[in-house]
Formats: structure tokens, C-alpha cells, sequence
């Protein structure tokens, strides 16, 4: 029993690892005022990106970060078609987004169904020793525990310092931000950039360390995910951070619970983490108050300075 | 010594309009100088070539002397020039203190004792850490005041400053912007109110269609001879006969409890008032006091269904749960405070706009369009309100705001409603056509309608109404004979003192002695 216990919560953490970088990412992007859906794509870019080069190299660093540079060079594009042309920010998303799927396969389709040695875990002596607590909360790879930083460091960016001023004003009001000297385009470019870049480098956690494969369509529908976790977690880290590792939670319960032979249809078990987490996020964010004080009030919507 | 700033031949042409020709502008140092025009003359645009916000044609300026081109905002910040905008450049999820730091540089800490010392200087008290949000707007315009003057400027733009304040808080301002001229800043002031200018500052720059009409040092000229400048002739005045009040009751609105579902939005307390046939009953009150939930109650935008208490009756008829369109049905014509959007649809014709409400009222039969009667009522409606545009076939959004709250005011006119509620009627309208929009309402009065408006601008609810309500947060004030009160008073009340004193003798001077604004007062004071 421990064992399934310990199963689970250490894989919780690991599962929600994509996720949460991801998630990262798109609430700077949106709390500056853009709405990116092309996380799907990214995050398959930079899975794919990550274990061709991870392979190649033999370098797990080199493929995380050619995965964070490809998934922002892709987030470019999208920066450069919704923020120069002002096209629509959701058609461009979606559109930027099947683009990335199909980089994702045009990479990868030499290692389809290819395996990698997964990033090893961090070993911190004692701590990891430690029964249950140590397998647990010590024994992952560096990446998770990067995933749990991000959380404390975008919220603390967002809600401590100028530069997270600067980010929530530009996403408020674009014209009053203009109006008081800031280069509203630029704050929002570079938000998309670190958007893209946490995007693939989720995606590279998925299979640099989570699966540990290369396979088509293996981001299923993550990226999805982390949309409405960023929306249903009312544009806040802690919550969007607790709706990520629910997610883990059931992925891997599910897994347990296959594994024990129950006769549930898998189909249905494996729709249990998108349906449970979209539940409980949608459950705790109808605070009206709560969801006007954090919603960035000009999010997809396109801005032009006038003339 | 050189001027602090010098406009030479400065033009601005957009593709439809030449919105500043060949303008010339000298502010001294310590000065309080007004840009006086109607809406629409070009203030605004000329403002914004001076705050950088977006770049001349031709034309020079100079800037202590030296020539320069203001590039952007910052530039202009930089040089030392600061501007408070007329809708406010505010984030209202962050607080007062981070707001400001967004322009000023410092830490949190420092930097909120300074806006607290600078406020208290200035005799505003504000307070650092609200959430702006909950700021009234006369306290957000205290925060933008603040965050120009801690950015120390040498030439500080105001755009229509007053129009968001209670006449207290006007005193309150001129005492400040006074201050800050004798500290030596240039203050560019642009209002079309002209009693204001004469009050306040040393010298105006009259513009006329984005022509500079003339220099004029107000203080020497007469209200009516400023204005003749302005507008090319002399204001026209609403007649304001005696009304018949002893009419049906069109609109009761009773003991109206109401938390709307907008977190920022007013919670109205207990609200009660109504209006009779031949009667034209005002609202005053500074904006964001209610008067948008209030309205959108009425006009049957949001409904009252499960959400708060009382009863709102149009001819007699509950309508609490009602949708718009019946309500419409029951006599009942609205003008809502935002034209584009809410009073008309942009990109459709005039022809179109006047199907909105007209659909039946005989411009539709079973179902179809009757195109010839739409276009006959749009022709109609631009001919008797003399609405200047391209004919029925324009586009809504191609129309002066002017001309278009002259269209959208008479469209619902021909309605020929019994009951009209309109919401800021003239805001933003030229003198002349609001003069012609309170002519016409007064006609419809006399003709047996009631009307109720919401304004901010006494001098035109002083000019048309036969009582008063005052709105301050969410609650509303008994009725004042408005022949028998005056600006002081209903400035008092404004800033909430009608809570106090409702029951007291206040209210018996009145001379509207009939029951029901009595029994308004009680709600008054019971809330």
C-alpha cells in the first residue's frame, strides 16, 4: 500500500511538471494582455525538439534548452502575426498551434517510438533517504523543483516587483500604459517569448523525463489543459500550481488504478484528469470579485497606437 | 526671456478632417493658460501633439526655447511635461501607490510617503494603498494629480478637469492648480466651461473648427463675449415655462434595493422616485454614483428578477422582470449614455438605427422590413433635429457625436413615447445642438410626457428640469423644486449630506408639498 502511495505522489509531482512550466509561461503571457493558444504546439515542438537533440548530443541541457529556442521562436511567429498584423489572437493561436503539432512530427519522425535515457534524479543525501517524505519530495529530477521555482517566481514577479507592474498595466489598459511611456508591443513580445520558451520546456519534461519517448501526439491535449488552468485558476500561480499537481494526481491514480485490473472502461479513465481538474478549477473560481481583481481586462484583445 | 513652450503653424490632418490648422500657442512660465473651444474644435488633438501622443504635419515647436519634436509620452515626460487625462489613465486593479510608481521611480515605501505628504500639501487627502477600483472618480482624479506633480513638471495639460467633480471639489482643484502656478508650473487648462476660465486662468487661446480664433485675457471679458468667440455667436437658452405637474405617474420607481453582479459596480440603496405626465425630473449627481445601475434597471438592461428588492412601474405596469422589449412596449423610449454601442450600432445606416426601436412602431410587417417607411423615418428624424450628416444611408460611427445624440434623441422622440429617460443627453455635444436637444425635450414636456434625465452638468439640469434627485453612493435623495433651490444646495447634496438631513426641516422648504416627496424622504433617511 505505502509503495501505491509513494507511486502516486512521486509521480504527481513529475506529471505536473509540463503543466505547470507551461502554465508559467502562458499566465505572463496573459496577464500581459495576449491570449496564446498555441501551448499544444509548443509544447509538442519542444518535445520533439528536445529528444532529437537530447539523442543526438547526448546532453539533456542541450535539448532542454534547444526546446525552450524552438518553442520561442514558434511564439515569435505567433507574436509577430497577432501583435504586428493585429490579426485575431484566437485564430492565430489556433493556427500557430497545428503548425506546431506538425513541426513536432516533421522533427521527430526518424525517433517515432524511440526511448531515452530519462534525466536522473537529484540525489540529496540524507533527505532523499528518508522513507516516504524522501522518495517523494527528493528524489526528482532538477526540472521539477525548477517547476515548483517557477511558481514562486512568476508570483512573485507578477505581485512584488516593477516589472510585474509594468506587465499587469500593459495587460489592463494598453492605452494607458502607452500614455504613461511604456512600449506596450515590446512588454508583450517579450511576455509571448518567456510564454514559448516555459512551453518548450514542458513539453521537453514530457519526454525527457516523464515518459521517457519520443511518439506522436504525445502532448495530448496538455497544452488544453493548461489553458483553462490558467483561467479557471483565476490568473493566479498558487492556484493554477494546485490545479496542475490535481491533475498529476489523478493521471496517476488512474495509472494505479488500471494497473489493478478494475473493469472501467481506459477510455473513460483517461478522460478522469482533464474532466476532474476542469471540474474543481471551474468549482473554485466563480468568485466573480476574485476573477475581476486578477482577469487582465484587455486579454486577445488587439492593440494599435494611435496616430 | 523665452516662452516655456512655443506652437508655431502646427497642423494636424486626419484623412477626414483637419483637425488643428496652423496653430499658434505661447505658454509662459507659471501661467495658467486656457484652450477654450467646443467639442470638436480640435483642444484634444492639439493636446495630444503636445503630450507626444502622436506627431504634427507641419508646424514647429519650441521648448524652452529650443526646437523639438515630442515624440512619444515619455519623451514628453521626460522634458517635463505631464498631462491628466480627461478617462483616466488609471489601472484600477493595482493600488494607489503602485499606480504612481508606474511614472515614478522609487521604492514603495518612500514613495507612498511622498503621495501622502505631497496629497496633504495640497489639502487632498489620498491614501496609498486603496485598490483604485474603489476610488470615486473625483479621488482618481486626485491620484493622477498627484502622480504629475511628484514627477516635479514644468507645464502640466488638465483635459476638462471638472466635468468629473462636484462643485466643491472644483474649488478644491483651482485652490491646488493655483498652488502649483505659484510654485512656478505652467498650467495648460482646456474646458468649454466659461465661467470656469474666467475664474481661474490668466489667459485663453480660443479655437474654433481647429482654427485659433483669438487670444483673450478671460478675466477682462465677459462670459458672453468668451463665448461668442467659442462658438461664433451667442449662446442660445432653453425656455423653462412653469410645468403642469399634476399628471399621471409614468415611471414609480419604489424602495429599489440592488447589488449589481459587476464587483465595481454601485450597490443601490432603497432607492425611490417617480415621474409624472408634463413633468421633467432630474438626476444629478457625479457619475458613478448609481446612476448606471439605476438606468439599466429602468431601461430593462438587467432586470430585477432575483437579485434585489422594490418595484419598478412604467404606466402602471410592474416591470421588474420585464426584458427591454416590452417594456418599450408600455410607452416607454431610452437614450442610454454611450451612443455607439448602446444607443446605435455603428456600422449600420441611420436607416437601420432607426429599426432598432421603430421595429414596432411600423417600420416592420409580419416579420419583413418596410424599407420605405425606415427610410422616410430616418429622413424625417435628420430633418426636423437638423442632424448634419450623408443622409439616411450614413454610417452611425461616421457621425459628430453631436449629430449623432441629435439623431438617436429624436429617433426615440418619434417614438412618441409617454415616458422618455435619457442618460447625459448632451455630454459631449456641441452648445448649439445641446441647446436644440433641451428645447426639444422641454417641447415634449409640455406636450403631456415625462421625462426623467440623468446629468452631470447642473447648469443644464437647472435649465430644463422641474425637480431634482441627487445620486450619491447608491442612494438617491428626496426631490427638490428646482425653481426653488440652487447650486450650492444641490452641491451639498452631492457629496452625501442629503443622508443627514432628509427628514429635517431640509425637505419642508421644498415647496413641492405633495405626498410622494415626502414619502421619498422617509426612504432617504431610512436608508
Amino acid at each position: 500500500m505505502l509503495d501505491s502511495l509513494v507511486f502516486v505522489l512521486a509521480g504527481t509531482l513529475a506529471a505536473a511538471t509540463p503543466l505547470i512550466l507551461a502554465a508559467m509561461g502562458e499566465l505572463v503571457v496573459e496577464k500581459s494582455g495576449v491570449l496564446n493558444l498555441s501551448i499544444e504546439g509548443m509544447m509538442a515542438t519542444g518535445a520533439a525538439t528536445g529528444f532529437v537533440v537530447a539523442t543526438q548530443t547526448d546532453s539533456t541541457v542541450a535539448g532542454f534548452a534547444m526546446a525552450a529556442l524552438a518553442a520561442m521562436l514558434l511564439s515569435l511567429i505567433f507574436a509577430i502575426l497577432a501583435l504586428g498584423f493585429l490579426a485575431s489572437q484566437v485564430a492565430t493561436g489556433l493556427a500557430v498551434g497545428i503548425l506546431g503539432l506538425g513541426v513536432s512530427v516533421l522533427i521527430g519522425k526518424d525517433f517515432e517510438g524511440t526511448t531515452i535515457k530519462p534525466l536522473e534524479k537529484v540525489d540529496l543525501g540524507f533527505l532523499s533517504d528518508l522513507p516516504l517524505l524522501g522518495e517523494v519530495l527528493f528524489a526528482q529530477d532538477v526540472v521539477v523543483y525548477l517547476g515548483i521555482a517557477s511558481v514562486v517566481l512568476v508570483s512573485f514577479v507578477l505581485n512584488r516587483t516593477k516589472l510585474g507592474l509594468v506587465i499587469r498595466a500593459v495587460g489592463e489598459s494598453p492605452e494607458a500604459a502607452n500614455s504613461i511611456g511604456y512600449p506596450v508591443l515590446l512588454v508583450r513580445t517579450c511576455a509571448i517569448a518567456f510564454g514559448g520558451a516555459m512551453a518548450g520546456l514542458g513539453g521537453a519534461h514530457l519526454t525527457l523525463s516523464y515518459t521517457p519517448l519520443w511518439a506522436e501526439g504525445l502532448v495530448a491535449g496538455r497544452g488544453w489543459i493548461v489553458v483553462a488552468l490558467v483561467v479557471f485558476g483565476t490568473w493566479q500561480a498558487p492556484r493554477i500550481a494546485i490545479g496542475a499537481y490535481l491533475f498529476g494526481a489523478v493521471s496517476l491514480i488512474e495509472l494505479f488504478v488500471q494497473g489493478q485490473g478494475f473493469a472501467i472502461p481506459s477510455q473513460l479513465m483517461s478522460a478522469m484528469p482533464y474532466i476532474i481538474t476542469i471540474v474543481v478549477l471551474a468549482a473554485i473560481s466563480r468568485n466573480p470579485r476574485v476573477v475581476r481583481l486578477n482577469y487582465p481586462a484587455s486579454l486577445g484583445l488587439p492593440y494599435l497606437r494611435s496616430e | 526671456m523665452s516662452a516655456l513652450l512655443e506652437l508655431k503653424g502646427v497642423s494636424k490632418i486626419y484623412p477626414s478632417v483637419i483637425a488643428n490648422d496652423r496653430v499658434d500657442l505661447t505658454i509662459e512660465s507659471g501661467e495658467i493658460h486656457a484652450i477654450l473651444g467646443e467639442n470638436g474644435a480640435g483642444k484634444s488633438t492639439l493636446m495630444k501633439l503636445i503630450y507626444g501622443v502622436s506627431q504634427p504635419d507641419t508646424g514647429q515647436m519650441r521648448w524652452q526655447g529650443q526646437p523639438v519634436q515630442i515624440k512619444s509620452p515619455a519623451h514628453a515626460r521626460s522634458l517635463g511635461i505631464g498631462m491628466v487625462f480627461q478617462h483616466f489613465s488609471l489601472f484600477e486593479t493595482l493600488t494607489v501607490a503602485q499606480n504612481i510608481s508606474l511614472a515614478v521611480k522609487g521604492n514603495l515605501g518612500t514613495l507612498s510617503r511622498r503621495i501622502e505628504e505631497v496629497a496633504d500639501s495640497f489639502g487632498m487627502p489620498l491614501s496609498p494603498d486603496t485598490m483604485v477600483h474603489s476610488l470615486s472618480v473625483g479621488e482618481r482624479q486626485r491620484v493622477e494629480i498627484v502622480r504629475c506633480i511628484l514627477q516635479e513638471p514644468k507645464l502640466l495639460i488638465l483635459d476638462e478637469p471638472t466635468s468629473v467633480l462636484p462643485p466643491q471639489g472644483v474649488q478644491l482643484l483651482f485652490a491646488t492648480l493655483k498652488k502649483l502656478a505659484a510654485r512656478g508650473c505652467s498650467i495648460l487648462y482646456i474646458s468649454h466651461k466659461l465661467e470656469e476660465i474666467r475664474a481661474l486662468c490668466d489667459s485663453a487661446t480660443v479655437l474654433r473648427d481647429g482654427k485659433v480664433v483669438g487670444t483673450a485675457d478671460p478675466k477682462r471679458e465677459s462670459a458672453a463675449s468668451l463665448a461668442t468667440m467659442m462658438i461664433g455667436h451667442d449662446i442660445p437658452v432653453a425656455t423653462h415655462a412653469e410645468a403642469s405637474t399634476d399628471g399621471v405617474i409614468r415611471l414609480a420607481v419604489e424602495d429599489l434595493s440592488y447589488e449589481p453582479e459587476d464587483p465595481f459596480g454601485t450597490t443601490l440603496k432603497s432607492v425611490s422616485m417617480n415621474a409624472k405626465a408634463g413633468e421633467i425630473v432630474g438626476i444629478a449627481g457625479v457619475s458613478g454614483n448609481g446612476q448606471n445601475e439605476l438606468m439599466r434597471l429602468i431601461s430593462g438592461e438587467t432586470t430585477l428578477a432575483r437579485t434585489g428588492k422594490g418595484v419598478i412601474m412604467i404606466n402602471q405596469t410592474v416591470v421588474n422582470a420585464m426584458s427591454a422589449a416590452k417594456r418599450r412596449r408600455l410607452d416607454f423610449a431610452f437614450v442610454p449614455e454611450e451612443r455607439l454601442g448602446r444607443g446605435a450600432v455603428p456600422d449600420l445606416s441611420l436607416g437601420y438605427n432607426s429599426l432598432l426601436t421603430g421595429h414596432e412602431h411600423g417600420l416592420s410587417r409580419f416579420g419583413f422590413i418596410r424599407f420605405g417607411r425606415m427610410q422616410q423615418r430616418a429622413q424625417r428624424c435628420i430633418a426636423e433635429n437638423d442632424v448634419r450628416c450623408g443622409g439616411d444611408n450614413a454610417r452611425a460611427g461616421s457621425l459628430s457625436g453631436g449629430n449623432l445624440q441629435k439623431f438617436i434623441v429624436g429617433r426615440e422622440i418619434g417614438l412618441s413615447p409617454s415616458l422618455l429617460v435619457l442618460s447625459q443627453p448632451t455630454w459631449g455635444v456641441d452648445v448649439g445642438a445641446a441647446a436644440a436637444i433641451r428645447q426639444s425635450l422641454i417641447a415634449l414636456r409640455d406636450s403631456g410626457v415625462a421625462v426623467v434625465i440623468v446629468s452631470e452638468e447642473l447648469e443644464e439640469l437647472f435649465e430644463v428640469t422641474d425637480r431634482l434627485h441627487v445620486m450619491f453612493e447608491g442612494h438617491l435623495s428626496p426631490s427638490l423644486d428646482t425653481r426653488a433651490t440652487d447650486v450650492n444646495r444641490i452641491g451639498e447634496w452631492m457629496t452625501g449630506q442629503f443622508l443627514s438631513v432628509a427628514s429635517g426641516p431640509a425637505n419642508a422648504s421644498t415647496g413641492d408639498g405633495n405626498e410622494l416627496t415626502a414619502d421619498s424622504a422617509t426612504n432617504g433617511a431610512g436608508a
